[in-house]
């Protein structure tokens, strides 16, 4: 199941507007992420799965500062950037459990959601694959005068393949509306950061193409936006690209498998302090939004998080010829 | 026509054809490419359509991808197909299963043209053909050029293809003229074409080695070949070669690459599963040995299966109805 150009417009003018509407779209994903992982435990999805708890104010601030028009090319831990973007609940869902409600029918799985409706390229399973892919993306937007964006999403284990270079230095030389942002986690896989990259921060590096580089704090939804926002208009109106690093951290392993043992004690709880929909609570709460409300919003949520779950379990799983679809231009004509 | 100016000549047809196709390589623009490939497309399409890009070819083949799930059509060049190494996920992993992980919604025109093969002295790492490192990659289509006609035929149904699709150029043909009436050009990816008939043999040859099978057909003694350019390496025309294997109840294939894993194995495999019955002997596939390009112009000549190489080899499989050992083995004693 896949969005629809108009409803994922509507409701990017949403987040763009409504804090309310970001906290909202945030707890959508931390529910869909944890609710995967426990799917997994009951057995009921199959292979692996990448969550992304913890950095959901990247996603939902990327969706709310650009079009269905533009170009997201995302990572295997693409879950909360396609539900931000305005993929169906169901659409995801059901990829990630391989029925034929998913967005590609359940060929792809997990690391593989897709809707151009939206502007979601397929995520892709090969670190920084996407990010020369990106350039390209702005190439076209470029060169067919669409005034659209590409936004490269890639965590900071992708920062050190060749990849990162050639798609970034070329989409520096060629002068494209791109937008590189780079989920600093602090682990690459299971390696710290540290222990892979002599540079302290991944934004120093924009340096080195040219560009400018900039920290943005990842945790807080308002933060993102406004940067990203800005190196959007930036790249829109012509200037080039941009590097943003967000720094944020995942609060689940790296994968299903991985309990991040490798973490020191303190740091998970430490960055749970700043729980980007916690932060965003406060702020809405601050603003004089009642806890009622927001616990109303919450429980509607997860009821339709809920829903869907059930809708997906008893969905069909595809059958065999669905493997041979869309392999060839030929057979789809 | 020089095959190089087919090159040219379909690049220049099909960006006129469509505002959507871009041209994006090493030195292709400026420099007109070092094959001269592109020689005078600068001037004619602009430097927004015509690209020079950093020698990075996972950059711009990445992007390529990119450009072509979002609205352009884009032709990259590949100088030396050996430059594909650092830049085949994008080709293999990425483009090849846009269409796959998409559901169909999301398709990737792109066409990519890279110099194959030995025969100019170029060394090991600038001479090899590696058609088998796309070969088995479903969603990838790829075709090598034999001559000019088959370069500019196959080069224009790439970029109206829907699909990623490789080219391979014989770097030894750019130079190699060759007649024919581009208007008419009838070529299809997927379809093989006979060069010459014949009742005897049928010997099946790709890029390089379909001119080396037609001189050879040519300078047979006692026996008549049925030639076929096989063009399309994936998927390849195995109607047309079944066809042709029934009428002549033999079948030679010459490769320029290596023995070992070579694109010949697929054909004989699928024709001796298909069509044992037609068979009155073994096929045998005419192939280099599997060692790297020698350098030296002697040692490359040898490499490479010659004409009079390629006459004895079937006149000794037609006379004696089994394969004959090949030339490495004979002078050196070892095992194919």
């Amino acid at each position: 199941m896949t969005g629809h150009p108009e409803l994922s417009m509507q409701r990017r003018s949403q987040l763009k507007q409504s804090p309310v509407a970001r906290w909202e779209r945030m707890v959508e994903i931390r529910r869909v992420e944890d609710r995967v992982m426990e799917l997994f435990s009951e057995g009921l999805v199959h292979g692996t799965t990448h969550t992304c708890q913890g950095q959901e104010a990247v996603a939902v601030g990327v969706a709310a500062v650009t079009e269905p028009t533009d170009h997201v090319v995302c990572t295997y831990r693409g879950h909360g950037m396609a539900l931000a973007a305005g993929v169906p609940v169901a659409g995801v869902i059901g990829e990630i459990m391989g029925k034929v409600t998913g967005t590609a029918g359940g060929v792809g799985g997990s690391m593989h959601l897709s809707d151009p409706t939206v502007g979601l390229l397929p995520t892709m399973a090969i670190v920084g694959a996407g990010i020369p892919i990106a350039a390209g993306a702005a190439l076209s937007a470029k060169l067919l005068d669409t005034r659209g964006v590409a936004i490269s999403i890639f965590g900071d284990g992708a920062t050190n393949i060749g990849a990162f270079h050639e798609g970034i230095n070329l989409a520096a030389i060629w002068n494209l509306p791109a937008v590189f942002v780079c989920e600093n986690n602090l682990y690459g896989e299971y390696s710290p950061i540290h222990t892979t990259t002599a540079v302290g921060d991944i934004a120093e590096r924009a340096a080195s193409y040219g560009i400018e580089g900039q920290m943005v704090d990842g945790q807080d939804v308002d933060a993102v936006m406004a940067a990203v926002g800005n190196a959007v208009m930036a790249a829109r109106g012509g200037a080039g690209p941009q590097l943003l690093e967000m720094k944020t951290y995942r609060f689940s392993g790296h994968s299903r498998a991985d309990p991040g043992a490798y973490r020191p004690p303190g740091e998970l709880e430490e960055w749970q302090r700043r729980d980007p929909i916690g932060l965003a609570a406060a702020r809405l709460l601050e603003a004089g939004a009642s806890q009622a409300e927001l616990d109303a919003i919450r429980l509607s949520v997860d009821n339709s998080v809920e829903a869907v779950i059930e809708a997906t379990v008893a969905a069909r799983s595809p059958g065999v010829e669905a493997m041979f679809r869309h392999v060839w231009v030929d057979e789809d004509g | 026509m020089r095959m190089r100016e087919a090159v040219i000549e379909a690049l220049r047809a099909e960006m006129s054809a469509d505002p959507s196709v871009v041209f994006m390589g090493e030195d292709v623009a400026a420099a007109g490419g070092v094959f001269k490939t592109s020689d005078g497309l600068l001037a004619e399409f602009g430097p927004e359509r015509v690209r020079d890009t950093p020698i990075s070819e996972m950059g711009f083949l990445g992007a390529a991808v990119g450009a072509a799930m979002t609205g352009l059509r884009p032709v990259v060049e590949i100088m030396f197909v050996e430059f594909l190494g650092v830049a085949l996920d994008q080709l293999v992993t990425q483009g090849a299963k846009m269409r796959y992980l998409s559901g169909g919604e999301y398709t990737v025109p792109l066409t990519v043209r890279a110099s194959v093969g030995a025969g100019l002295g170029f060394g090991a790492q600038h001479s090899q053909v590696l058609e088998t490192w796309m070969i088995g990659t479903p969603g990838l289509t790829l075709a090598v050029a034999s001559g000019a006609e088959s370069a500019y035929g196959l080069l224009r149904a790439a970029i109206r293809h829907d699909d990623p699709v490789v080219i391979l150029e014989p770097r030894s043909l750019y130079g190699t003229r060759e007649s024919f009436d581009a208007a008419a050009s009838s070529i299809r990816l997927g379809e093989a074409r006979t060069l010459c008939r014949g009742k005897d043999v049928t010997i099946v040859g790709l890029g390089s080695t379909s001119s080396i099978a037609l001189e050879a057909a040519g300078r047979a003694d006692g026996w008549n070949a049925e030639v076929i350019d096989l063009m399309t390496l994936q998927p390849w025309d195995k109607i047309h070669v079944l066809e042709s294997v029934a009428k002549t109840g033999h079948l030679v294939v010459i490769e320029e690459g290596p023995h070992a894993g070579g694109w010949g194995t697929e054909i004989v495999s699928h024709v001796a599963s298909s069509a044992f019955e037609s068979l009155k002997a073994p096929p045998l596939r005419i192939t280099a040995p599997d060692v790297p390009v020698p350098f030296g112009k002697e040692l490359e000549a040898s490499y490479v299966p010659s004409v009079d190489y390629s006459v004895d080899q079937v006149s000794t499989l037609l006379a004696t109805g089994e394969v004959p050992a090949p030339w490495w083995a004979e002078r050196l004693g070892r095992d194919q």
